[in-house]
């Protein structure tokens, strides 16, 4: 087991994620992210103060654009790509009484 | 052929297209199988576009500037009806419902698209080896790896299958596959090429760019797919750049830094291999030879980049591939409920290094990990920027090697992601700071394979990336 990062971290972080781990994988995983997490150590310890986080390379504004109607995708070749579509819609299992 | 050359001999109707592309269909027929630069030809749609040029051309009318010249494109780029499958198996089969900007551009130019090229799953990697359908091989040694993640665009341009590809860079995965392979690849400033509908990775750092055989090439493909675009919000306003006007103008009088920390200086990030670092030293004394002025330069946060990278990527690659969950597109595994189908179709959509990321960014993004991780990673981000500007103030252009090695063999680090990780030391950061970069083929290592070198610059010179890149391919002398 890593000091960096628990078993449980990656258990955890795999459901977060909507991913299935087996046990071969959760040690794998486990021991990779450490060591890369290991590496992460020099901007981990370094000393930052108040330095501005910098999202973004370039200076971002909004942009808007007029409100005029201009064609779309198709919708109809959007959904024939759709795993499983239903009367113009994406049909879905169901979603109540699901764990949260 | 160049590029140029073909396109200017189809547009003077000395040459048509369809002939000029059974030609290239031919070098893909007799060596792709052993190569695997593409994972889909498409050879019916590319004989159609390239009998359309002809016809405007018997018309009067002028194709473009790209008139004909056969080009691959990654297959991370949507092409309307044709499969774009990431190298992933989430996307197998999917056909996007419209075309990426620069795909409406290469065929508004003329040229010619002949299909999509493999990848590193969701261009995570630097070897094409994370790929669903299998590895690309390095067309100067089949036993080595093409670099990646837009290998199979390298292996395709190296191997004369096209003169020119389309590949995105989002820590190097253009210019280090341009290095390995001996061609020029170049990732331009964030912003100068639209990313509408360039596939997510992480978007703050993920740019589209030019590969060729030579640098005027490279040059030329740029002008077509740099400028503009009202359909992706971070695309620079008013920037319209012209590269190949540029290649001719020299170095003499420019101010060019050796960045100390990505060259074997003091400081320096380890790993960079002897013969890489004589051959960019060598490229440095052609440039001084050529007129310029050589200065040793401290960019003392390069060396942070690569832990910064690899939490600022995964984490927006956490956020982005959320959206593969098998309702709208792609891969469903069935299962009782909405979130089981979720987790069952993530689980066997995905490969290894895509999970492995994806959950990097999960842990790097989440409560009382975020100020530790991505949160710092931000600041560095700053900081990157900061010293690169201060190094600008008193240089004009940046050197340093592309890779760390010469292409490495197959399988050699795929077992610890780390390794593979280095290859990108010298290229992320200008991925972090939006900055534009080329590499240049100069010279071979001590293996016999390309050494590539990199030219950086500040953000919207991408122009004199070419031009410095036009002065140490007339120095490298034949490769």
């Amino acid at each position: 087991m890593s000091e960096r990062i628990s078993r449980a971290d990656v258990v955890h972080v795999a459901r977060l994620a909507r991913l299935r781990l087996d046990d071969d994988e959760i040690d794998l995983f486990t021991g990779q992210l450490g060591d890369i997490l290991a590496h992460a150590a020099d901007i981990e310890a370094l000393d930052v103060g108040d330095i501005p986080p910098t999202s973004h390379p370039l200076p971002l504004v909004n942009v808007m654009r007029a409100d005029v109607v201009t064609p779309s995708v198709d919708r109809d070749e959007v959904l024939a790509q759709a795993p499983a579509p239903e009367d113009g819609r994406f049909r879905v299992p169901p979603v109540l009484g699901e764990e949260p | 052929m160049t590029a140029r050359d073909i396109a200017a001999a189809v547009r003077s109707g000395d040459r048509s297209a369809v002939a000029v592309l059974e030609e290239h269909l031919d070098r893909i027929a007799a060596r792709d199988e052993e190569l695997h630069a593409f994972n889909l030809v498409t050879a019916d749609a590319a004989r159609a576009e390239a009998e359309a040029v002809d016809a405007a051309v018997a018309a009067g009318a002028d194709p473009g500037p790209l008139a004909g010249v056969p080009i691959a494109l990654k297959d991370n780029m949507c092409t309307r009806g044709i499969p774009t499958t990431c190298s992933s198996k989430i996307l197998e089969g999917w056909c996007p419902p419209y075309d990426a900007t620069v795909v409406r551009r290469l065929r508004a130019a003329g040229a010619i698209a002949v299909g999509k090229t493999n990848l590193d799953e969701f261009a995570m990697g630097s070897s094409t080896e994370n790929s669903a359908n299998g590895p690309t091989r390095n067309p100067h040694d089949t036993s080595r790896v093409p670099g990646g993640s837009s290998g199979g665009t390298a292996a395709s341009v190296a191997a004369g299958f096209t003169p020119l590809g389309i590949g995105s860079d989002t820590g190097g995965s253009i210019r280090q596959p341009a290095a390995f392979c001996g061609v020029v690849g170049m990732k331009p400033t964030y912003g100068a090429v639209s990313r509408y509908g360039l596939i997510a990775f992480a978007s703050s750092l993920d740019q589209i760019g030019p590969f060729a055989q030579d640098v005027a090439d490279a040059a030329a493909l740029f002008d077509v797919i740099a400028g503009h675009d009202p359909l992706d919000s971070t695309s620079i306003v008013d920037f319209e750049p012209v590269a190949s006007d540029a290649l001719g103008r020299g170095v003499d009088g420019l101010r060019i830094g050796v960045v100390r920390e990505l060259s074997g200086g003091e400081g320096t990030v380890e790993g960079l291999s002897p013969d890489v670092l004589a051959r960019t030293q060598e490229a440095v004394v052609a440039l001084e030879a050529a007129g310029a002025t050589i200065e040793d330069i401290s960019v003392p946060s390069a060396t942070l980049g690569l832990s910064a990278y690899y939490l600022v990527a995964p984490a927006e690659a956490s956020s982005n591939l959320a959206r593969y969950d098998g309702v709208r597109y792609g891969l469903r595994v069935d299962a009782p409920t909405t979130g089981e189908m979720n987790t069952a179709s993530r689980t066997a959509g995905f490969g290894p290094e895509v999970k492995r990321r994806i959950m990097l960014g999960t842990y790097a993004l989440s409560a009382g990990y975020y100020d530790a991780f991505y949160g710092k990673a931000l600041k560095v981000r700053t900081m990157m920027l900061r010293d690169f500007a201060a190094a600008y103030e008193k240089v004009d252009v940046l050197i340093t090697p592309t890779a760390p090695t010469t292409a490495f063999p197959l399988g050699e680090r795929t077992a610890d992601p780390m390794t593979m990780y280095v290859n990108d030391v010298c290229t992320i950061p200008s991925n972090l700071t939006g900055h534009p970069g080329i590499s240049v083929p100069f010279g071979v290592g001590d293996d016999g394979l390309p050494v590539g070198v990199q030219v950086l610059a500040p953000a919207l010179d991408d122009v004199l990336t070419f031009q410095v890149a036009a002065v140490l391919e007339a120095a490298g002398g034949p490769r």
